[in-house]
């Protein structure tokens, strides 16, 4: 049986997260994975921004870092360049990441500093009621969509291949064995890697959108989050609407801070 | 690292001065982002840091560059942005953030005009009060000036000295001109420059508390990665650094913040005066403007008329007592500054109308020529 107790901070819970909230099996899957990957938890920072799913780091026992809305990455980024032995994860969200936080995320990713950035992805600006966010469907609907969202969505995962990242994976907490599988995959890789985990939110995207019961959204994750093997099965028709889960791109490339390291040495010996 | 050239003469620009003095400090990062007339800073520091294992990274913008020193600063090294106006009101953010959290971090901001992109190129000194008040919610700071090269190197050294003590977020304050004159600055020996470094824990980790009630008001923040598992966070915090919502533990906190700058003001603040015993005219001005006032003053003792300077070395936490002191003892007061009023407003509040206080304010781009000095001197006579 794995033990929780030893990654988490009990005097914390019960956490803040709503009824039948995704998040909770987001960071089950974290810490399982955590343990596999086998780094020490003293030499570990988590780093979040502001939303739900920046609240994680509160719960686990670790270097914790909370900061201001949409610049965890640029806080992660010196807490790594400044001590490049420290493992640093990110928690964000999809408001936190790919909106107000977007710049970060894509020249973080140029970069390709090691961090891992676990973004919850639930569609919606959960904290602040349900306003609409880069990731909400269009037509769903939101606080500040009332007759639907007219804007297209943001394919989060695609962006950050785009801008250059090492290693990026999509994930659901429906196929939790998947989930901790791509976390452990992206901690275990030396470069920037992401991790787009879908997560419902009943109370501000359900609720609006005809699945206020938390049971609808998971089976709508079931549905319409197709592992990568299954997916390469279907025909456009059926992948309309529905996203690929799994590892969607892993490659080897220079890392900055070892690229700085070395700088650092040749500048040192002249050679 | 600098003993090569400990107790040499060298000829620096302000903002190259403040590198330099940052490299004495003990700073070993900085992230930065170009913008006009700061940027020499970070050219000087990105040719330096390699080569002693120091950490340089250019970040995508000035948000993310205090965010960057910030976490940087958490690792225990001692961090430095330099930034510009414009930066400077992106970079409020975050300064907040290190005010709330008590991160050490030093922030150049050579100003220039505003508001908005206003003057790159020319001397301005417009951020005195943004300096102070720039983030949102009440809050202690600490704002130096530097009015030469030198000042620039000795105020950089002083700004990284008080963050680590204070555990705060210092800015100083350089113009246009302070930043891109070239003149002579004299190195001392390393051995004589006082260097302070944040406090250790002195308790194991399970009976550590980061933000622990202490007399002085100044929490110990362990560099992360050494064994203390803490958390550090921009919400109001109890002593273990995790957010809370009672209202008592709320309200101490946020009176700490201020107190712990107000209660260390008298080891913090420092002016420079001269000619100031038998003044009946006061002169109170920083920057570069605080040497053509000097000349100013020169120039007045020449014809007869008795005038002093004030000069700030530290614009925040104001030095009430030295202005007051003074406007008791002259019959008037003369502000110049490259802004509306911005410090004159706090030198009439400091005085508590013991004397009229005269406003000498250019927001043209263009410095304060001493005779524009000794002609209000003239008038006010």
């Amino acid at each position: 049986m794995f033990n929780y107790l030893e990654y988490i901070r009990e005097k914390n819970f019960p956490h803040i997260w709503c009824a039948g909230c995704g998040d909770g099996i987001v960071l089950k899957a974290i810490l399982r994975a955590i343990e596999k990957s086998g780094i020490s938890l003293d030499e570990t920072v988590m780093v979040s921004g502001i939303g739900c799913s920046s609240r994680t780091p509160g719960y686990v026992d670790m270097n914790t870092l909370h900061t201001t809305h949409g610049r965890a990455i640029p806080f992660a980024t010196g807490v790594k360049h400044g001590n490049p032995k420290l493992n640093v994860i990110v928690i964000t969200g999809d408001g936190d990441a790919t909106a107000i936080g977007g710049n970060h995320l894509i020249h973080a990713a140029r970069r390709n500093i090691d961090i891992t950035v676990l973004l919850y992805n639930n569609y919606i600006y959960g904290m602040t009621g349900g306003q609409c966010s880069p990731t909400t469907p269009t037509g769903s609907r939101a606080a500040t969509a009332p007759f639907g969202n007219i804007e297209p969505p943001f394919n989060t995962s695609g962006l950050a291949i785009a801008a250059g990242a090492s290693f990026v994976a999509r994930a659901d907490v429906y196929n939790v064995a998947n989930c901790e599988k791509m976390i452990a995959m992206a901690l275990a890789k030396k470069g920037f890697s992401l991790v787009e985990i879908l997560t419902p939110c009943p109370t501000a995207f359900g609720r609006r959108n005809k699945m206020a019961s938390p049971v609808k959204l998971m089976e709508w994750l079931r549905d319409n989050a197709v592992p990568a093997a299954k997916w390469k099965k279907m025909t456009e028709e059926e992948r309309r609407g529905r996203m690929e889960t799994g590892v969607l791109m892993d490659v080897d490339k220079p890392e900055y801070t070892a690229e700085y390291e070395k700088l650092v040495t040749s500048l040192r010996t002249g050679k | 690292m600098s003993n090569d050239h400990s107790g040499r003469i060298r000829m620096m620009q302000g903002n190259e001065a403040c590198a330099e003095g940052a490299l004495v400090a003990g700073c070993r990062f900085f992230a930065g982002y170009p913008i006009t007339p700061s940027t020499e800073v970070a050219e000087h520091l990105s040719v330096k840091f390699p080569k002693i294992g120091g950490r340089f990274i250019q970040m995508e913008d000035e948000i993310a560059a205090m965010g960057a020193i910030i976490g940087a600063s958490l690792t225990g090294m001692k961090s430095l942005t330099a930034t510009s106006g414009p930066g400077f009101s992106l970079k409020q953010e975050n300064i907040g953030y290190a005010c709330m959290a008590e991160v050490p971090c030093v922030i150049i901001n050579v100003m220039r005009g505003g508001p908005s992109t206003g003057m790159p190129t020319l001397p301005a000194q417009m951020d005195v009060q943004q300096a102070r008040w720039g983030t949102h919610g009440d809050h202690g700071i600490i704002v130096l000036s530097a009015s030469s090269a030198q000042e620039s190197y000795e105020q950089t050294i002083r700004a990284f000295n008080l963050a680590e003590k204070y555990m705060t977020p210092v800015i100083l304050l350089l113009d246009e001109i302070v930043g891109h004159t070239t003149e002579k600055v004299i190195i001392p020996d390393e051995s004589k420059i006082e260097i302070v470094n944040r406090r250790k824990p002195a308790e194991k980790p399970k009976d550590y508390l980061p933000y622990r009630e202490t007399e002085d008001c100044i929490p110990t923040l362990a560099p992360f990665g050494t064994g203390y598992r803490y958390n550090v966070t921009g919400l109001c915090h109890n002593e273990t650094g995790f957010p809370t919502n009672d209202n008592k533990i709320i309200g101490k906190l946020v009176h700490r913040l201020v107190k712990k700058i107000v209660m260390h003001a008298d080891d913090i603040i420092e002016v420079k005066k001269t000619m100031l015993d038998d003044a009946e005219i006061g002169i109170f001005a920083y920057g570069s403007v605080s040497r053509s006032a000097r000349s100013a003053v020169l120039k007045c003792r020449e014809m007869g008329i008795k005038a002093g300077l004030l000069e700030p070395k530290v614009l925040w936490p104001f030095p009430k007592k030295e202005v007051l002191a003074m406007a008791r003892k002259v019959k008037a007061i003369i502000v110049p500054e490259l802004n509306m009023g911005q410090m004159a407003r706090e030198v009439e509040l400091a005085s508590r109308c013991a004397v009229p206080v005269h406003k000498l304010g250019r927001v043209d781009g263009n410095p304060i020529d001493p005779r524009e000095i000794v002609d209000m001197i003239k008038g006010v006579v």
